[in-house]
Order: structure tokens, then C-alpha cells, then sequence
């Protein structure tokens, strides 16, 4: 498939002209656009395009027995593709050997009536949302490709077997291959409803498979939107205001338009200017050149400070917006002799996947084609269309694997630019890029909270009320305003509420109260990895680990003894207890936290190990367990889960996104730090599926990340750190 | 116009002189395995190596590199150290989303090449490529292992 790169012919021979060059480049890269990079699903549809047949929506049979798998939903690195293929293969009883993939297209979803249902890709939702019908969908086909080589016996399907993509006719010792009753499969009407295999018969799924997406990752050959060319195609560079809802008023196209390679100078939208170029460097030398005037407004005046200060007002006070209740804790608590209160504060995080965003457009008066990765492909669809003016059965969202999104791709602002900027340079396809600055100035940021805590104890030691405040921006009210109840943003409990299989709070205390208090800033928000339980975690669990050290308890134990209706949640507690060793003593200048939390429908809990040295925090050890009820690719869990620590402790050591003059001041990575190699604990990952429900994997983890930490430097120091990130923190006083 | 060597092959190019490394490699020579992560020289995805050394191209421009100067990127296969990490990433399912993986293939390689035998210490400090999807524990097992098949190969 890389002769590009096998030999390079978009590299100038010696002595050859330039213009020769050109020419070779160009074809160079529309033979690899054409013939590498736009996903099959079209052709392979289509039986005379070549020899592959489709036997039903999700799988498509070579003559040679070669299997693709279709996938609907996004993969960003989380590694959902392999585990549907997984799922599929599974029921399918194909040679897993021979298994690709193609990326199902929402126009085609669309237009064959939503066949392959949902393609959004959040909430860690890919597998847990989609398990039942990939299943089905591989059973069918299986059946299908039976029944198939039964007729061309004139035998009885029950009389078949199937083992590995081979059909064995049991009474003769006949066999014919899935390749060569493709095609007559395909004529068969699709089976519904049929008996699924009972997990612990998994022989494919289940299993620690390696990932099938991976070749093209480590010679530089898979093309990502960042990546994608088209022939005749020009660079777009786009800035927006740097202030959000800011307004652009003037620039000055003049000033740049004889600056090399510069095509045009377009004002994309009321807030973002665009340079259109022939080359990425000349867009942005011209783009850094471009004399603009902006109309801040009123948030121009806006800082981290005047944010915290206006949650401050939200702390206390009556808020009508609750999310846990019972008994009466105000009372309880106006009452108590020994109240225990902390607040605590997060930041705004970036996502900062490691591709920028990026899409290629191609705008016609007749037709708007679209290559970009999206975790939305549909929404894409719908945004692209009213963006280009045209009907959404004449545009198509050509989607791509992503270099990474952790939510931010759930936004679908970068498509709608992307067009409205090719839509000004009609029948020339344009790739618009971002900036790493631009990225960190215009994400969808973490939203910013606050919260105050407040409990008492009873006689026993146990807590007899807990009042948790939040205080903070809703994701919801900005992203779905329609899904807001007339108090508030149900979403914004996560993790917190009672008797909700998405993620309840663990712990029985007879006077409860968690509420919130709205305050949305202008900055805008969006679902980062892990969304509100990041906070609710760090809030209750750090909490939690307060109230035991004012018990006088062990916080493990402590935790505990509040847990005996939360049976689920204790079993990965105990897990992580136990592996880490939780009781024995640490190795010297070696300190333990502990915390647990569910969400996305996982249970999970971490011990951390930490040291601090001349007030230098290391992370040593992460000991995390996760019951997801069940599991498809054991290895790829510890992938994942390991994975969110590195994204969870970023966020904890390192991350924030501060406000000034009412726009963000972070930059580029050398502001936003984040976790190295050097400061990556070791790992260890205990997955322990339960059985009897489906809980996500990419994000539940996350949440313990930083409260295990934090209680784990408080053992090490005797500091509580309320404010994330630690990097503000001195640990070195004491 | 400059004359580079890329893959032990002359490419001329016509980008202005400041233009990053990077930016002819993808732009103007159409390789885009080497990656643009955030331009400062920070994140290593863009990580090439000239004459052997790992360098971040995004920040060095191409008026920097003499047309006598070997550069090697992510598709100059035929070194045998690369094909090495490559394949050990391979067994190790190290890559999630892959985007920073070339970079730091790049960057393990050109570590050991320098040192054959580095330690766990001497991995984390030498790899300092930023991946936001957390590879690094089977990055460092990776190299591990590619320093284990390389020493192989040299002793037999």
C-alpha cells in the first residue's frame, strides 16, 4: 500500500528540474490520496467494483477470505476499532488473522437509514453502546455464509460447522471457504435475533489480541487530517478572536497579499480571520504578519481571579439545583459541635491532543466533500451541510483515525470553519489547520469549579452529614442547552448521585446533600476525558480522606465502613488495597493515597504511592482497578487505563488554563506542561469484570487519578492541596 | 533553492530559507510521517535525524541543514536500528492513537545509537517526546526490548 514511501518518488533525482518535480509531487500525492487514504466503504459496497462482497452492513468477505470489519464509531487511540472488530469476528467465526477494517461514512449511514446506527464516539461509549448489535451483526452474517454454502451442498445449515472462516459440511467432510460463498451470501435475506455466544465462550473477543490499526502508525504512513493532500489543494491558517465571543472588525489583507505563496486574506465568521496559502509556513508568516483589529467586549475584562471570586458567591447560600438528598444535612450540620470544611478549586484544562485540529474541504456549487476526524460524524454531516449551503445529501463527511481528541472532536466548530473558508475559494480543496497556539486559545476547555465541603461525625466515628457545594460552569448549558432541566445541568453530578448505573455515589451517610450553584464564564467549555467526574472525584475522595484523619481512622478503612451497600465499589477498593500492600509499611520516604470513584459506568479505585524530596513530588506507583462488567481486550484496558493516568496526573502536577484580559494565557506546551516519560509512574492494572453489565473503559479511571495523589502527598507532607494543579503548591514549607 | 538529503536522496526544494525542516519535509517534499505537534520544539513529534542525532525539525530551518548533511525520517526504512524499535513497538501494541509514535520512534533509535545500553533512568531522561494518549510504559518497555534485540544482533 507505501510505495510512496518505498520509494520516495515525491523526492526530486538530482539534476531534475524543478518544474519536473512539481509534476511528480502532484501525482505523487493524488496516487496516494486516491489510492491510500479515502476509506473503502463506497467501493467495497459495490460487488463490481472489485472482488469483495458485502454480506451485510459490517462485513465485507474478499475472494481471498480476507475480512473487513466496518466501524462506525471514531478511533482516537482508545482502541474501540479493534474491540468491535473483536466483537464482530467473534460471532462472525472468521480467521481473525485476515481481519481489516473500512470507516463506515455518515452520508452513507444515512442514506442506507442509519444501518449502522450511532457513530458518536464519548462518553467511553464505542463498545458498551454498540456491543449487542456488532454481535448480532457477525452472527448474521455468519448464518448468512452457512446457510450459503449449505444451498451449494443441498444440505441443511445444522449439518455445517464453521471454524476460522472454513464451512465443514460434518456428514460429508466438505468445506468451502467464506471467500467463495461470499457473494451468494449476499443475496440472502439478513437474519434477526439470533442467540448470541455467552461471553465465557469467547475465543476472539475476551482476549489480549493485538490492535489492527497499528502498521501504519510506526512507519509514518497512516495520513491523519493533519496529513491528507489533494492535488491543486491550498493551506488554510485560521485565527479567531483571541477572546472568546469577541468580534473581528477589520484587517488589513493589503499588508500580507504580496507575501510569498499568499492566496487570500477571508473573514471566515463575525470572530475569525483566515489566510489561504500555498504552503502551511507561508499561511502562517502572513498570518503572524496580518494587522488585525478586534472587538473584545465585555470579557476582555474577565481574569482567573474575577472567576474564582464570582464561585466564591456561590459556596454557600440556597441553590435550587440538588443532585443527592437525604435527611437533612443543614440541620444536622448547624447543629454539630466538630464541623469539618474544606474548599477546594479545579482548573480549566486544555485537551491538547497531540494532532491539532485539521480538515480538508472541498467546496462545489453542487457538492461539499469533507476529510477530517470527527467523534461526531454525523453532527459533522449536519454542521458541514449548513455551513456549505447545500443539502446534507450533497456533502459527505469523509472520516479519518484521529491523533488523539479526548473530547475535544465532540465540538464540531473546526468543520464548520474548515467550510466556510473553502466555501469563499470555490472548486479548490483547502485543509485547514490549527495552530498549536490557536488550538490552546480556542479549545473546549475542562469548565472551571469550586467546591465546599462540610461534614460532622456521630458518636461511632461515622459521618452523620456531608453538605458538598459546587460552585461552577455547566458544560451542558453550553454544549445542549436543551438538555437542562428548569434548575440546572443534571450532567454535573456525575458520578455523585444516587442509584444510577452510569456512575452512583458509594457511600451511605444519613444526612447528604450535594448541590450545585451555576455560574457559566465566557469561556467555552466542553467534555475533556473523564468530563465532571474529574472534579467530583477530587472534591468527595480527597474529602473523604479529610474527614477519616479527623476521625482518627485509617481512610481505607474509614471509606469502608460507608460502603456496605456499595458492594461493587468495595471489591475494587479491597483489589487496590490489597495489591498495594495498603496497611504494611510503604518503603522508607514512600507515602500511599487512596480513592475510588464510579463513572461511565465502570467501578475503579487507585492506590498511589508518592515520595517528596526537598519538596520534589514523584508518583512511583499507580496500583488501579477497574470492573467494566466485561471485558473485550484485557491488554488494551491496561493500555487505556494506564493511558488516563498519564492524562489524569497531567491535569494534577502540571495543567492549567488561566485567564487574563479575558482570554486564555497559555500558549503552547511550554506553559501547558504535561506528563513525560520521566514523570510517568509504574502502572499496575487490575481488571476485574464482574459480569452482568457493560461499563466504559477510556475514561472511568481517570477519576482517581489526581484524589489518589493528592491523599497521597497529604500522607507524605501532612499538606492538603486543594487548588490543582500541585505546581502551585510549595511542598517544600511545611 | 536549497539541497538536502533525505533517505539518501537529493531533494531540492524551493521554500524560503526560514522554513522550518518540517515544513519542507511535509509541505514541499510531501513526507508527512514526521509530525507538527506544537512548533516550540517541545513535544518531539516532528523529531528527524541529521547525521545520525535526533533534532525537533519544527524550529530548525532548513537554510540550517547543508546539502551534505544525511537526514533520515520516519520513512527512511533500510536502517536496521529503526526497523529494530519499530518492530519491538509492533509487539508491544505500543501506540494508541499513533500520532506522536513516528517521533518517537525517532527519538528511541537516534537514544540508541547513542547508547546501546541505556538504563530505565537513561530512557526516561533521553525520551522526553510528549504523547497525550500515555504510551510511555510500553514506550520504555519497547525500548527495552529493542535495546535487548540490537545487543542480540551484535553479539551473534
Amino acid at each position: 500500500m507505501n510505495k510512496t514511501f518505498d520509494t520516495p518518488a515525491a523526492l526530486t533525482p538530482a539534476g531534475s528540474s524543478r518544474r519536473r518535480f512539481l509534476q511528480r509531487a502532484a501525482v505523487t500525492s493524488g496516487a496516494f490520496t486516491l489510492g491510500f487514504n479515502i476509506p473503502a466503504s463506497d467501493a467495497a459496497a459495490d460487488p463490481a467494483g472489485g472482488t469483495a462482497t458485502e454480506v451485510n452492513a459490517w462485513v465485507v468477505v474478499h475472494a481471498d477470505d480476507r475480512v473487513m470489519i466496518r466501524i462506525a464509531r471514531a478511533e482516537m487511540g482508545q482502541g474501540t476499532l479493534t474491540g468491535l472488530a473483536q466483537l464482530v469476528a467473534e460471532e462472525l467465526e472468521c480467521d481473525w488473522a485476515r481481519v481489516g477494517f473500512e470507516l463506515v461514512k455518515p452520508g452513507v449511514n444515512r442514506s442506507r437509514n442509519r444501518i449502522w446506527r450511532d457513530m458518536g464516539t464519548g462518553g467511553s461509549r464505542g463498545i458498551r453502546g454498540s456491543h449487542d448489535y456488532v454481535r448480532q451483526a457477525g452472527a448474521a452474517a455468519r448464518s448468512m455464509l452457512v446457510q450459503a454454502a449449505a444451498a451449494r451442498w443441498g444440505a441443511r445449515a445444522a449439518a455445517c460447522t464453521v471454524e476460522r472462516g472454513v464451512i465443514t459440511h460434518v456428514p460429508s467432510g466438505r468445506t468451502l471457504r467464506y471467500g467463495q460463498v461470499a457473494s451468494a451470501a449476499n443475496k440472502l435475506p439478513v437474519p434477526a435475533d439470533l442467540a448470541l455466544k455467552n461471553p465465557k465462550d469467547w475465543k476472539i473477543a475476551g482476549t489480549s489480541v493485538k490492535r489492527i490499526d497499528t502498521a501504519d502508525k510506526l512507519d509514518g504512513s497512516l495520513v491523519y487530517g493533519m496529513d491528507f493532500r489533494l492535488p491543486g489543494m491550498l493551506v488554510a491558517l485560521p485565527k479567531a478572536c483571541p477572546v472568546h465571543g469577541g468580534k473581528l472588525v477589520s484587517f488589513d489583507a493589503k499588508a500580507v497579499a504580496t507575501l510569498p505563496g499568499v492566496r487570500q486574506v477571508l473573514r471566515v465568521d463575525d470572530e475569525t480571520v483566515a489566510v489561504v496559502a500555498d504552503t502551511l509556513w507561508r499561511a502562517k508568516k502572513a498570518l503572524d504578519a496580518l494587522p488585525v483589529v478586534w472587538d473584545e467586549g465585555p470579557s476582555a475584562r474577565v481574569s482567573s481571579a474575577s472567576i474564582a471570586a464570582q464561585f466564591r458567591g456561590g459556596l454557600t447560600g440556597d441553590t435550587p439545583f440538588v443532585g443527592n438528598r437525604a435527611g437533612d444535612a443543614r440541620a444536622v450540620l448547624s447543629k454539630a459541635r466538630r464541623v469539618i470544611e474544606a474548599d477546594y478549586g479545579t482548573p480549566f484544562q486544555n485537551h491538547a491532543p497531540m494532532e491539532p485540529l485539521a480538515a480538508t474541504v472541498r467546496w462545489t456549487r453542487e457538492r461539499c466533500d469533507v476529510w477530517a476526524p470527527t467523534q461526531v460524524a454525523e453532527q459533522a454531516l449536519d454542521t458541514v451541510a449548513s455551513a456549505a449551503g447545500l443539502p446534507a445529501t450533497a456533502c459527505e463527511v469523509h472520516p479519518m483515525r484521529i491523533g488523539g481528541s479526548f473530547g475535544r472532536r465532540l465540538a464540531t466548530d473546526y468543520l464548520a470553519m474548515a467550510v466556510r473558508i473553502a466555501r469563499q475559494v470555490p472548486d479548490t480543496p483547502i485543509k485547514m489547520m490549527w495552530t498549536r497556539e490557536e488550538d490552546m486559545a480556542q479549545g473546549r476547555f475542562h469548565p472551571v469549579t469550586q467546591c465546599r465541603l462540610r461534614a460532622s461525625l456521630d458518636g461511632a466515628g461515622q459521618l452523620e452529614a456531608l453538605h458538598m457545594r459546587i460552585s461552577g460552569q455547566s458544560i451542558t448549558a453550553y454544549v445542549r442547552p436543551a438538555a437542562m432541566t428548569a434548575n440546572g445541568d443534571p450532567f454535573i453530578f456525575q458520578g455523585l448521585i444516587p442509584d444510577s448505573a452510569e456512575g452512583h455515589f458509594a457511600y451511605a451517610v444519613p444526612n447528604l446533600l450535594i448541590d450545585h450553584a451555576m455560574h457559566n464564564p465566557h469561556i467555552r467549555p466542553g467534555y475533556w476525558r473523564g468530563v465532571n467526574t474529574n472534579q467530583n472525584a477530587i472534591y468527595s475522595e480527597c474529602f473523604m480522606d479529610e474527614v477519616a484523619h479527623a476521625a482518627g481512622q485509617d481512610p481505607y478503612e474509614f471509606r469502608r465502613r460507608h460502603m456496605a451497600a456499595s458492594p461493587k465499589h468495595l471489591a475494587v477498593l479491597d483489589a487496590v488495597a490489597k495489591r498495594a500492600g495498603w496497611g504494611t509499611p510503604a518503603a522508607p520516604g514512600v507515602f500511599r493515597g487512596i480513592a475510588q470513584f464510579m463513572g461511565f459506568g465502570s467501578y475503579t479505585a487507585a492506590v498511589a504511592e508518592v515520595s517528596v524530596v526537598d519538596g520534589q513530588l514523584r508518583v512511583l506507583r499507580i496500583v488501579a482497578a477497574t470492573d467494566p462488567g466485561h471485558v473485550v481486550n484485557p491488554q488494551q484496558v491496561e493500555a487505556q487505563v494506564a493511558g488516563s493516568f498519564a492524562y489524569g496526573l497531567s491535569a494534577a502536577l502540571f495543567g492549567e488554563c488561566t485567564v487574563k484580559d479575558g482570554r486564555i494565557e497559555q500558549k503552547n506546551f511550554d506553559t501547558y506542561n504535561v506528563v513525560r516519560l520521566r514523570d510517568m509512574p509504574k502502572v499496575e492494572v487490575i481488571v476485574m469484570p464482574s459480569g452482568g453489565f457493560w461499563g466504559g473503559v477510556g475514561e472511568p479511571t481517570i477519576a482517581v487519578a489526581a484524589p489518589a495523589v493528592l491523599n497521597a502527598v497529604f500522607a507524605a507532607t501532612g499538606k492538603r492541596v486543594r487548588n490543582l494543579p500541585l505546581k502551585n503548591t510549595d511542598l517544600a514549607k511545611a | 533553492m536549497a539541497q538536502l538529503n533525505i533517505n539518501s536522496r537529493v531533494a531540492n526544494t524551493d521554500a524560503e530559507a526560514d522554513t522550518p525542516l518540517l515544513w519542507v519535509l511535509r509541505d514541499h517534499l510531501g513526507l508527512t510521517g514526521t509530525k507538527y505537534g506544537c512548533g516550540v520544539a517541545q513535544c518531539g513529534a516532528c523529531t528527524v535525524h541529521v547525521d545520525g542525532a535526533a533534532l525537533r525539525s519544527c524550529v530548525v530551518p532548513v537554510s540550517a541543514i547543508p546539502a551534505t548533511a544525511k537526514v533520515v525520517t520516519i520513512e527512511g526504512l533500510g536502517d536496521t536500528r529503526l526497523k529494530v524499535v519499530q518492530q519491538a513497538w509492533a509487539e508491544l501494541d505500543v501506540s494508541q492513537c499513533g500520532y506522536c509514535q513516528p517521533g518517537m520512534i525517532m527519538a528511541a533509535a537516534a537514544l540508541l545509537a547513542q547508547n546501546s545500553k541505556p538504563s530505565e533512568d537513561e530512557i526516561r531522561d533521553g525520551i522526553t517526546n510528549i504523547c497525550r494518549c500515555g504510551t510511555y510504559p510500553r514506550v520504555l518497555a519497547a525500548v527495552q526490548l529493542a535495546a535487548r534485540r540490537l545487543a542480540d544482533r551484535s553479539a551473534a
